[in-house]
């Protein structure tokens, strides 16, 4: 979120400076022009701020309150003991360490098989375009659709993939079982993503350069890690970033393959449950503030420690 | 956002649309029963007498829930959080009443309608519909468990469960089936089987006012109970993982000496494996204590009527129509849904389809309620969560546990997991 707020906030000084530069006093045009510009964002900054502001300010103005759909009468605002209540509660730990597990474990292993891909589709000469398309497939299949098939898949009785186990496995009431297999649905869903991310990385590596490397005697290996990795680095990090603010949000999947059950929440479904099923706004809004705090801690990380650069601001 | 909300607006529009058209086609007004799916056509079939005894004064549209209880749950809080007008009657499952109440979801019932609501019903599923001793439902169904047990195996069915366990060892030494089948997944049923015990051990989760958890020694016992079994040769080795189903299915494939479930095992077991329904029998829930009666859980349905209902009191009229005992009794025959009408229990009809109408009457009367509360959910599932596996419970810490997160509950400060 953080990650899109910035190219919206950054043209305007960046505007008025180089405006300011070429000519000092605005003249009456330019200014006019200035004003329709405004004019002409406005909807879309009241829009933004209508269904991200506002949800995210109410979201934190709940989290102070003791606000109990079930007692409604004893509404009240409690300052930071929601929090307080979350953060101590094991319950939430666990979810925490979860989500952590299941992020870095998946965002790894895509970041490997993405590259592959990625490799694979920029270096195929025959049926590109094929290729490229049938690579993209599971992203292009809704999560909950796919999901689902996996859910059947991993019953015993009902699905293939069950057939292969021992008899009477049942892999998703099992607390490591079931996490890898969510992670392997994350992972089949998103790879593709990683991969055209990376692909795009790619295309910035000139040919030249790595002829060079190679007329250098370079290996394979060592163009890849030594050309390569280097010059695509903007592009890999901005796609950790996306995959990491995406995994560490990561509900859907668990939602239809466990339900959280056997400890397999993550930090979303704690935040749903609470929300929706225990129907306690308060503890719930502390929790997605507490969700949107980690996640912005993720992105400041990136962007500040390994300098992911924003698309769009690579030219900087 | 905005848009967002035109979008919403849309079926909300036509479904007034579709509203509309039915008021103009008789000039009456639609109820829109919201209940359990039910595949028998029994409750349907209310409906449309209802509709038809009005005599035009209103039309009663049943539509169906999600399968699953939170589901349904969820969906009726959401509507009626954001005030939805187009829900009249609704089937609530009897844990929901005191939330629903609290919440200001639904409506009280008084004067003549709450009379003909009391009159001839069981006293505890009343007991369900009630919180802060006002009246907010009316008793659709009611339902509790029995101990189903294979006659071949064990000539007379156990009293306690000591007795049972010891039963069951027995024949596990003889190398025969010796399962005792119950509810061991971490969900709804996990806190049953603890109420049951806690309730048959003397004691009960909340204090008498639901301001506080009472527990104590009872509960001890209780989790003492589920860890023993657990532990004992009786344990199906999927204990932790078995629901209703999982335990039918158990005792009709015939490795089990013993079940503990709802009636609807009865007419399955006819149906799927006739050899074995030979020797299936019934008998009351198993004691904790020899000199105390056993006080099983009882679950069903209660209708409430929306607060936000258009039409109350019709509303009040159609609900009590639907649980009549003309429709009562449909239910129960078609739907397999225990009546809550006392005399419907002397019932010829019924007793020739429920051979055990006897037993399941004795249980009613004798039966617990679950914690009656508004953070019920939350206490379920605190219980659940801590008495899962059955087989790594540690009574005395695992009841402290759960006094700790009662505690947070009533004050919402519970995180729920």
């Amino acid at each position: 979120m953080s990650t899109q707020a910035e190219p919206a906030g950054a043209p305007p000084p960046a505007e008025a400076e180089r405006t300011g530069r070429h000519r000092a006093p605005l003249s009456a045009g330019a200014r006019q022009e200035r004003r329709l510009g405004w004019l002409l964002c406005a909807p879309a900054v009241i829009v933004m701020l209508a269904v991200t502001a506002y949800p995210i300010g109410y979201a934190v103005y709940l989290s102070l309150q003791r606000y109990d759909l079930r007692f409604p009468a004893q509404a009240e605002f409690v300052g930071l003991s929601n929090y307080g209540a979350v953060l101590t509660s094991e319950f939430w730990w666990d979810a925490f360490w979860v989500t952590l597990f299941i992020t870095v474990v998946s965002v790894a292993i895509e970041l490997v098989l993405g590259m592959g891909l990625a490799l694979v589709m920029h270096r195929t000469i025959f049926w590109r375009g094929t290729v490229r398309t049938s690579v993209l497939v599971p992203y292009g299949i809704v999560t909950v659709v796919a999901a689902f098939s996996w859910q059947y898949a991993w019953t015993p009785d009902l699905g293939y993939l069950a057939e292969l186990l021992p008899s009477g496995d049942a892999p998703l009431t099992e607390m490591w079982s079931a996490l890898w297999l969510i992670i392997l649905a994350e992972v089949w869903k998103t790879t593709p993503f990683m991969a055209l991310l990376l692909l795009a990385g790619l295309a910035l590596v000139p040919e030249e350069t790595l002829k060079a490397a190679m007329v250098d005697g370079a290996t394979p290996w060592q163009r890849f890690t030594k050309v390569m990795v280097p010059l695509m680095k903007p592009a890999i990090l901005v796609a950790l970033l996306f995959r990491t603010l995406d995994a560490f949000r990561i509900f859907d999947n668990i939602y239809v393959l466990t339900g959280g059950a056997q400890n397999t929440g993550s930090v979303s479904i704690l935040g749903y449950d609470n929300l929706f099923t225990a129907l306690n706004l308060g503890i719930g809004s502390a929790i997605s503030v507490l969700i949107f705090i980690c996640v912005g801690i993720i992105a400041f990380t990136f962007v500040k420690l390994f300098g992911a650069a924003a698309p769009g601001a690579e030219v900087k | 956002m905005r848009r967002l909300r035109a979008f919403a607006v849309l079926p909300l529009l036509a479904s007034m649309l579709a509203a509309c058209g039915g008021d103009e086609g008789g000039g009456r007004p639609t109820l829109n029963w919201y209940n359990f799916p039910d595949d028998s056509g029994a409750l349907q079939k209310a409906a449309d007498r209802c509709s038809q005894a009005s005599g035009g004064r209103y039309r009663i549209a049943y539509n169906k829930l999600p399968r699953a209880a939170d589901g349904q749950r969820q969906q009726l809080v959401r509507r009626l959080a954001a005030e939805d007008d187009s829900l009249d009657i609704l089937g609530l499952d009897v844990t929901w009443a005191a939330e629903f109440a609290e919440a200001r979801w639904i409506r009280e019932w008084t004067g003549v309608a709450r009379q003909r609501a009391v009159e001839g019903t069981l006293r505890v599923p009343l007991e369900t519909s009630t919180w802060k001793r006002r009246l907010y439902a009316v008793p659709y169904n009611t339902n509790t468990q029995l101990l189903w047990y294979r006659q071949d195996l064990v000539p007379t069915p156990p009293k306690t469960w000591a007795e049972m366990l010891a039963m069951s060892a027995t024949l596990a030494q003889q190398d025969k089936p010796h399962y005792v089948e119950i509810q061991g997944a971490q969900y709804e049923g996990l806190t049953v089987w603890f109420n049951t015990l806690i309730n048959s051990a003397g004691g009960s989760i909340l204090n008498r006012t639901a301001t506080a958890p009472s527990l104590g020694p009872p509960a001890v016992r209780a989790a003492g109970i589920m860890r023993e079994l657990a532990h004992s040769p009786a344990a199906d080795p999927s204990l932790s993982n078995q629901m209703e189903d999982q335990n039918r299915l158990a005792m009709e494939s015939g490795t089990a000496a013993f079940e503990l479930n709802y009636p609807f095992v009865y007419p399955s077991m006819k149906a799927n494996n006739p050899e074995l329904f030979k020797s299936f029998r019934w008998a009351p829930y198993p004691r904790v204590d020899a000199n105390r009666p056993s006080r099983p859980t009882i679950g069903g349905i209660d209708l409430a009527v929306s607060a936000y209902s258009r039409h109350p009191g019709l509303a009040f009229e159609a609900a009590l129509c639907l649980r009549n005992r003309e429709n009562q009794l449909t239910a129960a025959i078609e739907g397999g849904l225990p009546p809550t009408l006392r005399a419907l229990y002397d019932e010829p009809e019924l007793i020739k389809q429920y051979p055990f109408a006897k037993e399941v009457l004795a249980a009613l009367e004798s039966a617990s309620v679950r914690p009656l509360t508004p953070a019920y959910q939350n206490i379920s599932i605190a219980i659940s969560h801590t008495l899962s596996p059955p087989s790594g419970i540690q009574p005395v810490s695992a009841v402290n546990t759960i006094r700790d997160q009662i505690d947070d509950a009533l004050r919402s400060e519970g995180v729920i997991p």
